[in-house]
């Protein structure tokens, strides 16, 4: 029995039916990893630990919530004697002695870790070209980018060889190529997930969320990543609901909000159809629409580009060479050290932020970029907080268009930054935000974002879940939809 | 010309919390090197910083004791620089929002007193060790230390001379000893201390351009690296040039200051909020118990050993300036209910011996268990002073314990001949008529005092000196 393109819900009945032992759906699932090499999605497996982790699950059987379930996890989360690299040559020697709390709260619900899913080095990337390990490939065309960062993980559900995987998302790293890949994924309110063994990039902006076939499935593995973490001092002391509670329950008086600031008239005709259609979608389902005004939406791009980079400037000093990760041959002296080390570790992206973050913290410039764009990041947030007052989640495309070619972006930066035009707001506002699968436009699928309130993540899954019982979009698989 | 001399001085603090300032690591001096490391002072990709209350607790403490204001909200920052002791490439300090503000010491010099006001004392994680003599050609790092919570102290410039620098310095090393916030070891490195000096003709509002002096360790270092400074920069300004604004490193054994970098080598720091950390909150209730259970302070002490104790002025000012000699004279006290036996001991001799060998109380190999059962011998007249004397001698040269020494010495046995005379004289007094059968010519008697004599000191006298000082007297 085939396993590919199943979901969460569809494989734990299996499980339970057995129709499929817990090491026929691992061993299953590797076949399926060793059917798609040619996309990268993997860095690193875990194949003999998720077999002897299965075959304990048969022998024992589980009540965990997601027992059994095979996950691929961004190798951006520390997992404790797994190679971990962050995509980076920096760390292509890493094999971290702690697990991320993610990583243990997924496991310890049930879950297999089956490998290490590629990304943009350090998160920082679009498209998933700048990982050293090579560019993913998106299931849905050769040379097709998956999106970034969290490209690797989006291709391996994409591609059906996992129901779930892991992702962080810091300016769009999980909604972005989960619109690129036509998959469901979430970006929680910042500080619901712990960022305890997350590889930091601006840590005042990187949340940890699921990527599934399903809002639903998104939910199940939301409720299980979920926690209070004391290690974490920014986690949130919230309570943690059911996020799968009331997921089916109508959506009728559903207040949506259109950005009067975000100019569609720009996008590709198709992307604006599908839009427009998911819009009549949502009214056939009861939903009312208004339009909010967000006057300093449009400061999110140049904002983001300095308050990441001045983080992850900070955030990646420890990579010098001296404790752990990669360092150069015969440095002459400390000086050569760092600069070798650091020259050969890190590629021209990671480069570059570095150099922009140190740049706007130096001295006499502090106060004109990094301090000038956290009273905008505020301005931001307080533009969210009035719209709030009207509406219950706003609706946007995810993406300004569909999966792009791999080069195409060419050698300027400032267009692959404008990728995430859309999703960056949610992050400097700490917002919760999801992309599902809405459409698809010349043959590749496009996903719609909905943001929602702090703390509201409820909110927007039961919308994302009550789109998808009445579509197909998500339902849609390379394989079915190109090739037959 | 005559010149004015400014100086400031930042102390760092060693703070005596069990854990690290953002870890659960182990802060004990002396462990082999790396072992007191966990995957947070590493700096591991991935951790987090969680901020030790405990440390919050012991700065306000300070912060209470020189009437400074205390930020119940105060924030960290990143100091980003690389160096190898120097895990995550960054040290998280308080820059903009520091947990105490502006407040007050005073000092003494030469009988005068003087006010010096504190700028700020904010919290700050140390960085590890680099070894650079051990391994040829390479150099080594220790990281146990890294992310020992540091109080970083800072004056206002008013400091105006040495002297003054120096009493500054001990004082507040009186307050975080008796604070109980530091164990004021200096030459494990629990207190450092940068000095800013400058120089401006008399007179003037405008400071001079400063030289700042890193890291000195010592009271004796302090002094001498200021004094060295003030010749260099007035030699400087006589011959017409300026001063270059500069880090420079006191060289102990050649007693000079050197250049270390110039203010345009200096590391531009970019400083920034932490992201990692929230704002540390500290709530009434706990601001009132650490208030509740400020310990003593030298002051205080000393207002209490007069009034309770009975001390002179002069014996409580000495006793109480030491948390080391104070903790003696209470404990002594605790065991022995004399006060200005005790007192006597600690002003007179001790003191002497402390003088004479240049060193502080809790340097020497003195316990205060050790001295207060040598109060106790003496009070118990096990031994007599004299007696005392020699043991404390024997104690201060190579340690040991004083009923150990009493015994294995023999010093049990009273040798002592003018308390065996005085126990002598009250048998021969306390006998008349025996005495007078003796002096007519009762020879046997003589067994009669002896016995009685050691019968009195339960054996414990010298039977020699007994016979001695029985003939003499009864002759």
């Amino acid at each position: 029995m085939s396993i590919q393109y199943k979901t969460i819900n569809e494989l734990s009945q299996m499980l339970k039916s057995r129709d499929i032992s817990n090491k026929e759906l691992i061993q299953e699932t590797f076949n399926l990893i060793d059917a798609n090499l040619h996309l990268n999605a993997f860095i690193t497996l875990n194949k003999d630990a998720s077999l002897l982790k299965a075959e304990e699950l048969d022998k024992n059987l589980s009540l965990q919530p997601l027992s059994g379930i095979p996950i691929a996890q961004k190798d951006l989360f520390c997992t404790k004697d797994l190679r971990t690299t962050c995509g980076s040559n920096m760390l292509s020697n890493f094999i971290p002695p702690y697990s991320a709390t993610v990583i243990e709260n997924l496991e310890n619900a049930g879950c297999v870790s089956v490998g290490k899913t590629n990304m943009d080095e350090f998160a920082m990337g679009s498209s998933n070209e700048t990982s050293f390990y090579g560019n993913v490939q998106n299931p849905w065309g050769d040379k097709l980018v998956p999106g970034g960062s969290s490209g690797g993980s989006a291709a391996a559900v994409a591609a059906g060889i996992v129901p779930a995987a892991s992702g962080t998302d810091t300016g769009g790293s999980i909604r972005q190529p989960a619109s690129l890949c036509g998959i469901s994924g979430l970006k929680p309110t910042y500080g619901r997930i712990s960022r305890w063994g997350m590889i930091a990039f601006a840590s005042s902006l990187d949340q940890a969320g699921p990527m599934a076939r399903t809002a639903e499935d998104c939910a199940l593995l939301l409720n299980q990543m979920c926690s209070h973490d004391l290690k974490d001092t920014t986690s949130l002391d919230e309570t943690i609901p059911d996020f799968t509670e009331n997921l089916d329950k109508p959506i009728k008086g559903l207040k949506i909000g259109l950005v009067k600031e975000f100019d569609l008239s720009q996008l590709d005709k198709e992307v604006v159809k599908v839009f427009e259609e998911s819009k009549k979608q949502y009214e056939t389902l009861g939903a009312e629409f208004i339009e909010i005004s967000l006057p300093n939406i449009s400061l999110s791009v140049p904002t983001y580009y300095v308050v990441a980079p001045a983080e992850c400037s900070s955030n990646l000093s420890r990579f010098d060479g001296v404790k752990f990760g990669k360092r150069c041959d015969d440095p002459k002296d400390l000086e050569e050290l760092y600069i070798k080390t650091r020259s050969e570790g890190f590629g021209d992206e990671v480069k570059r932020r570095i150099l922009i973050g140190s740049y706007v913290l130096s001295a006499g410039f502090y106060d004109a970029y990094y301090k000038k764009a956290q009273q905008v990041r505020r301005l931001i947030k307080n533009d969210f907080d009035d719209a709030f007052k009207k509406v219950d989640v706003i609706m946007s495309p995810t993406t300004r268009g569909a999966a792009f070619e791999e080069g195409s972006k060419g050698d300027d930066p400032i267009q692959m930054y404008l990728e995430d035009l859309f999703t960056i707001p949610a992050n400097l506002a700490g917002l919760p935000a999801l992309s599902i699968p809405n459409g698809m436009v010349d043959g590749k699928p496009i996903g719609l974002q909905l943001i929602g309130n702090f703390l509201e993540e409820n909110k927007l899954l039961r919308a994302a879940h009550n789109f998808q019982l009445s579509t197909d979009w998500h339902k849609k698989t390379p394989k079915r939809d190109i090739q037959s | 010309m005559s010149w004015e001399t400014v100086i400031g001085l930042e102390i760092h603090v060693q703070l005596s919390t069990d854990s690290k300032l953002f870890s659960g690591g182990s802060t004990s001096f002396g462990a082999e090197p790396n072992t007191h490391v966990d995957l947070i002072d590493l700096g591991l990709p991935g951790v987090l910083p969680v901020a030790n209350r405990g440390a919050f607790y012991k700065a306000i403490r300070f912060g209470l004791a020189t009437n400074a204001e205390i930020n119940l909200t105060s924030t960290f920052d990143r100091k980003n620089y690389f160096y190898p002791d120097l895990p995550k490439g960054y040290q998280i300090t308080q820059m903009a929002l520091p947990v105490i503000g502006k407040g007050s010491i005073k000092i003494e010099v030469d009988g005068e007193e003087k006010v010096i006001n504190i700028t700020r004392a904010h919290l700050e994680e140390d960085a590890g060790k680099s070894i650079h003599d051990l391994f040829e050609g390479e150099t080594g790092v220790d990281l146990n230390r890294a992310g020992t919570p540091l109080l970083e102290i800072v004056s206002e410039p008013e400091i105006s001379n040495a002297k003054e620098a120096v009493a500054y310095f001990k004082a507040i090393r009186q307050i975080v000893t008796f604070l109980d916030i530091c164990d004021g070891n200096m030459a494990q490195g629990s207190m450092r201390c940068d000095v800013n000096v400058s120089l401006k003709k008399t007179g003037d509002d405008k400071l001079g351009t400063r030289a700042e002096i890193k890291n000195i360790n010592s009271f004796k270092f302090i002094e001498k690296a200021i004094n060295y400074e003030i010749g260099r920069q007035a030699r400087i300004l006589e011959s017409g040039e300026s001063v270059v604004q500069e880090t420079r490193l006191y060289d102990s054994v050649k007693n000079e200051t050197r250049s270390m970098r110039s203010k345009e080598e200096a590391n531009d720091y970019r400083y920034f909020p932490c992201p990692d950390l929230l704002p540390v909150v500290i709530s009434d209730d706990e601001l009132n118990e650490i208030k509740n259970n400020l310990p003593e302070l030298p002051n205080e002490k000393e207002k209490r050993y007069i009034e309770e104790s009975n001390l002179d002025i002069s014996e409580a000012k000495i006793i109480a300036s030491s948390k080391t000699m104070a903790n003696m004279f209470e404990e002594a006290c605790a065991k022995t209910d004399d006060s200005k036996l005790i007192a006597n001991w600690l002003v007179g001799d001790i003191s002497a011996l402390l003088n004479k060998d240049n060193i502080d109380l809790e340097e020497s190999k003195l316990t205060s268990n050790n001295f207060a059962v040598l109060i106790e011998r003496i009070s118990d007249k096990t031994i007599s002073g004299k007696i005392a004397k020699s043991v404390l001698e024997e104690i201060w040269e190579s340690g040991g314990s004083v009923d150990e020494i009493i015994e294995s010495k023999g010093l049990v046995q009273i040798q002592d001949e003018s308390l065996i005379e005085e126990i002598a004289l009250k048998i021969i007094n306390g006998n008349p008529s025996q005495v007078e059968a003796y002096k007519d010519g009762k020879d046997k008697l003589f067994g009669f005092f002896v016995g009685q004599v050691m019968k009195e000191t339960q054996g414990k006298a010298n039977p020699q000196s007994v016979n001695e000082i029985l003939k003499k007297l009864l002759s």
